[in-house]
C-alpha cells in the first residue's frame, strides 16, 4: 500500500529526512519510534503533503500512484489520514458540521453522493460510543477549548468517521491518561481491518502494550536505523535510545 | 504556501454578481448643488412648506461644515458639484399594484433576488423597493395596515402622516448633525417609513431593498421607525449598485425611536459595488444610523453584515435614555481588494441599568483596511450600566490591516466596561488541517470565516444569515448543507 524509497526532505537549509525507506502492506500495523526531533512528524507530514518541506530525493508510491505529486485534499480523498501531534482549533465552526463537510468533499471527490442526513447521526452515534465521547462535544467549535486528550480524542474520532486506507498517529497517546490511552487504543484496534494500513508515531512504548503492531522502526537522526517485531519497542524501553549509536553500525553491518 | 496565497488572492478579488445596469429612462436633474436644487427636488416631491424649510436649514449648515477628516480612510476630495442629486425611474411615482411598474424594474429586483410580486416572496417579508431616488413600490401594505403598522416610502408618509414625520424627522439625528447627515437632510430623495404602533407585533419582518442605478448619482435617503410603546419589529435592509468606473456617494441617515419596552431589530447587509481589484469606482458609503432607547426596557439591536462598498463610514448607535434599556451592535465588516472600512457604533448611557453590547467581525483580504471604532459614554446618571465590548479581526494574507479605536467615558463609578479585542490570521495550519480532512483551500477559507463570523450570524434573520453567507463565500459550490 505505501513504498517510501530513499526519502530526503529538507526544510529551508536543514535536511531533516535523510534516506528513509519504507514499505507498509495494508492491514499492517507499524509503529515508528525514536527520540524527540529524530523526524517522526516531517516524515507525517511529508506524507500528508505539508507544503512547508521540500523533497529532495526519494519517492513515495500510494496505492500505485506517485502520492508526492498529490495536493494535499486529493490525498485524503485517496484515504491518507494524519492524525495530528498538535490538532489545530478551528473557531466558530462544529465539530459536527466540519465532520459533515469533510466526509461530503471526499465523497464527492470519489464520485459519490452526499451523506444522508440519517447516516450521518447514526454513524457518528455508533463512534462517539466507540471512543467514550459525549454527543455534546460536536456542537463545540473544532478543537476549541478542547483539553490536550480530548484534541486526541477527536482525531482518532475524525478517523473512525472517515474510514481512511492510510491512517498515520502522530503521538496520539501524548497527553491521554492511561484510562484515555485505552479507550483510544481499543478505538485504533477497532478500525484495524485488511484493507487499512496503520502508522502509529509514539515516543514511548506503553501505547504498544495497547496497539500491537506488527513491525517497529527506530527513527533517528532523519533514518530508518532498526526495524523490527514488537519485542523491538521492549528493547528499547529497556536500553533508552542511547542504544541506537551502536544500533546503527549494526544496521550498517547487517 | 503559492498556490494558497493564490487562492486567498482569489478569494480577496471575488466577483461582483449585482454589477448590471438597468437600461430605462430617467428623469434626472442636472448635476450640482445648490438651494435652488434643494427647492427643485422639494418640488418634484410636492412637499409642504415645512419641510422644504427644513432642507434649506440643513442645506445652509451645510455649506458651514467641512468633511471629517478622522476617520481612518483615505480617498481623493469629492466634488459635490459633479454629483446628480435627483434620479428617477420616468413613471408615475405612485403606484398602487405591482402592473403599473415598469416590467424592467422588476426583472431587475427579480435579478437581485427580490422577487416583487407577493406571491412570490419570501413568504413573510414586506419589501420597499428604492431604486435610485424613488421608492417604487411597497409590498404587502394592506396586510400590515390591517395590524395598524404603517410601512410606505418616505415621500408618502410626508403627506398622508404629516403629524409623526413631522415629530420624529431629525429627532435622533437632526440636521446639522455631521457633514454628511446634514448633506442628506438637505437633498434626501425616498426612503423607508415604518411606525408601529402601541401593543403591535410586526407581523412580519419589513425591508427595504435600495439600488443605485443611475450614473454619477447619488443616493441620499432616510428611513425613519418608530416603534410605540410595547411594540417590537425586525427591519432588513439590503444594498448594491451596478459596477461603474466613477465612485457614487452614498449618503444615508438612519433615525430609529424605541417607546418604553418596545423592541426595534435592524439589519443591514450591505454589499454596494465595491470596486474593482485596483480600486477604481465603487461606492461611497457614508452613512448616519443611530436609534433612540426613549422609553423604559426598551431594545434596538443594530446588526450588520458590510461585505460592498468602496469606503464604508458608518456607526450605528444607541442613545440609552430609558431605564433598563439595551443597546445591541453586531457587525461582520468585510475589506477586500482596496475596500476600506472605518465602521463601529456608539453607546450613550444615559438612563439607570441600561446595558450594551458590541461584537464587532473585521475581515480584511487583498490590500483592505478595516477599522473599527466605537465609543462607550456612561453618563452622570446612569447607575449600574453594563458595556461588553468584543472586537475581533481576521486577517487573510498579509497585506492588509485592522486596527481598532476603542473611547469609553465613564461618568458614573458604578459604571462597568470591558472591553475585549483580538487579531488573528487564517493560518496555513489552519488551511493544512481542513485540507488533510478533505476539504479544497477555498472551502477552508470559506469555513474558517463564517466560523469566525458565527457570532454575528447567529443573531441575524435566517434569510439574511443565508445571504450572508454567500456573499462571504467565494462560490456555492462545494460547500456542504
Ligand atoms: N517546518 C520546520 N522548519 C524548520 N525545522 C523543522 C521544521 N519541522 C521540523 N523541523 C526540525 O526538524 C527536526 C525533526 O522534527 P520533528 O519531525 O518534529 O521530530 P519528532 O516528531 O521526531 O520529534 C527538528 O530538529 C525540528 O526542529
Ligand atoms: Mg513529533
Amino acid at each position: 500500500m505505501l513504498e517510501i524509497k530513499n526519502l530526503h526532505a529538507r526544510s529551508e537549509d536543514t535536511e531533516i529526512l535523510k534516506g528513509i525507506n519504507l514499505s507498509v502492506a495494508a492491514g499492517e500495523v507499524h509503529a515508528i519510534m525514536g527520540p524527540n526531533g529524530s523526524g517522526k512528524s516531517t516524515l507525517a507530514h511529508v506524507l500528508a503533503g505539508r507544503e512547508d518541506y521540500e523533497i529532495t530525493e526519494g519517492e513515495v508510491t500510494y496505492d500505485g500512484k506517485d502520492l508526492l505529486d498529490m495536493e494535499i485534499e486529493e490525498r485524503a480523498a485517496e484515504g491518507v489520514f494524519l492524525a495530528y501531534q498538535y490538532p489545530v482549533e478551528i473557531s466558530g465552526v462544529s465539530n459536527k458540521y466540519f465532520l459533515k463537510a469533510a466526509i461530503n468533499s471526499i465523497r464527492k471527490h470519489n464520485d459519490q453522493p452526499v451523506i444522508s442526513r440519517s447516516d450521518f447521526v447514526s454513524m457518528l452515534k455508533e463512534k462517539l460510543a466507540l471512543l467514550g465521547m459525549d454527543k455534546s462535544m460536536m456542537d463545540r467549535s473544532v478543537n476549541e477549548g478542547f483539553s490536550g486528550g480530548e484534541k486526541k480524542r477527536n482525531e482518532i474520532l475524525q478517523m473512525a468517521m472517515l474510514e481512511p486506507k492510510l491512517a498515520v498517529l502522530d503521538e496520539t497517546d501524548s497527553g491521554l491518561d492511561i484510562d484515555a490511552l485505552k479507550i483510544v487504543s481499543e478505538g485504533v484496534n477497532a478500525l484495524r481491518s485488511p484493507e487499512r494500513a496503520i502508522i502509529v508515531v509514539t515516543h514511548y512504548q506503553r501505547l504498544l502494550d495497547y496497539i500491537v503492531p506488527d513491525k517497529v522502526h527506530v527513527l533517528a537522526g532523519g533514518k530508518i536505523v532498526r526495524s523490527g517485531d514488537k519485542s523491538l519497542a521492549l528493547e528499547l524501553e529497556d536500553k533508552g535510545y542511547s542504544f541506537l549509536n551502536e544500533g546503527s553500525e549494526a544496521v550498517a553491518a547487517s | 504556501m503559492s498556490s494558497e496565497n493564490a487562492l486567498l488572492e482569489e478569494y480577496a478579488q471575488r466577483e461582483y454578481e449585482h454589477g448590471f445596469v438597468t437600461d430605462i429612462e430617467a428623469d434626472s436633474i442636472p448635476a450640482g448643488l445648490n438651494e435652488d436644487v434643494v427647492r427643485l427636488i422639494s418640488e418634484k416631491k410636492n412637499e409642504p412648506e415645512w419641510l422644504l424649510e427644513w432642507r434649506l436649514k440643513a442645506y445652509r449648515h451645510w455649506l458651514t461644515l467641512e468633511e471629517p477628516n478622522w476617520h481612518n480612510v483615505k480617498f481623493p476630495p469629492i466634488d459635490y458639484q459633479a454629483s446628480v442629486y435627483y434620479s428617477a425611474p420616468k413613471q408615475k411615482p405612485k403606484l398602487n399594484s405591482l402592473d403599473e411598474v415598469d416590467p424592467k424594474l422588476l426583472e431587475t429586483y427579480e435579478k437581485l433576488g427580490i422577487p416583487l410580486e407577493e406571491q412570490k416572496v419570501l413568504a413573510n417579508v414586506a419589501v420597499d423597493a428604492v431604486f435610485d431616488s424613488v421608492s417604487i413600490v411597497t409590498t404587502f401594505r394592506e396586510t400590515l395596515e390591517k395590524h395598524g403598522v404603517i410601512f410606505c416610502p418616505f415621500s408618502e408618509a410626508v403627506h398622508e402622516h404629516p403629524e409623526l414625520v413631522k415629530k420624529y424627522l431629525g429627532s435622533v439625528v437632526p440636521h446639522s448633525d455631521n457633514f454628511y447627515a446634514s448633506l442628506n437632510s438637505a437633498v434626501f430623495s425616498d426612503g423607508s417609513f415604518c411606525y408601529i404602533p402601541k401593543g403591535v407585533r410586526c407581523p412580519m419582518e419589513l425591508s427595504t431593498y435600495f439600488r443605485i442605478n443611475a450614473q454619477n448619482t447619488g443616493q441620499f435617503e432616510r428611513t425613519l421607525i418608530v416603534a410605540e410603546e410595547g411594540s417590537y419589529v425586525s427591519y432588513l435592509e439590503g444594498c448594491t449598485a451596478p459596477k461603474r468606473d466613477e465612485n457614487q456617494l452614498h449618503a444615508a441617515v438612519v433615525e430609529l425611536v424605541a417607546m418604553d419596552d418596545a423592541q426595534i431589530k435592524y439589519s443591514t447587509v450591505q454589499n454596494w459595488y465595491p470596486g474593482d481589484s485596483e480600486g477604481k469606482g465603487g461606492i461611497y458609503n457614508f452613512v448616519t444610523k443611530r436609534g433612540a432607547c426613549r422609553g423604559a426596557n426598551s431594545k434596538i439591536s443594530w446588526t450588520q453584515v458590510e461585505t460592498g462598498s468602496a469606503i464604508t463610514w458608518k456607526y450605528p448607535s444607541v442613545i440609552l435614555q430609558g431605564d433598563n434599556s439595551v443597546g445591541e451592535f453586531y457587525s461582520v465588516a468585510v475589506t477586500a481588494n482596496h475596500q476600506q472600512a472605518d465602521t463601529g457604533t456608539k453607546m450613550i448611557h444615559i438612563g439607570e441599568n441600561t446595558k450594551s453590547t458590541i461584537i464587532s467581525k473585521g475581515i480584511s483580504a487583498g490590500v483592505g483596511q478595516n477599522s473599527y471604532r466605537g465609543e462607550v459614554k456612561i453618563m452622570k446618571n446612569a447607575t449600574n450600566a453594563r458595556n461588553f465590548s468584543q472586537c475581533d479581526s481576521l486577517l487573510i494574507g498579509d497585506r492588509c490591516g485592522a486596527h481598532t479605536f476603542p473611547y469609553i467615558e465613564v461618568r458614573n463609578t458604578t459604571g462597568k466596561v470591558e472591553h475585549e479585542a483580538s487579531t488573528s490570521k487564517v493560518g496555513e495550519d489552519q488551511i493544512y488541517y481542513l485540507r488533510q480532512r478533505g476539504l479544497s483551500t477555498e472551502d477552508a477559507v470559506n469555513m474558517i470565516v463564517n466560523g469566525f463570523c458565527k457570532e454575528v450570524y447567529d443573531v441575524l434573520p435566517m434569510e439574511f444569515a443565508v445571504e450572508a453567507r454567500k456573499l462571504l463565500n467565494v462560490s456555492l459550490e462545494g460547500s456542504v448543507g
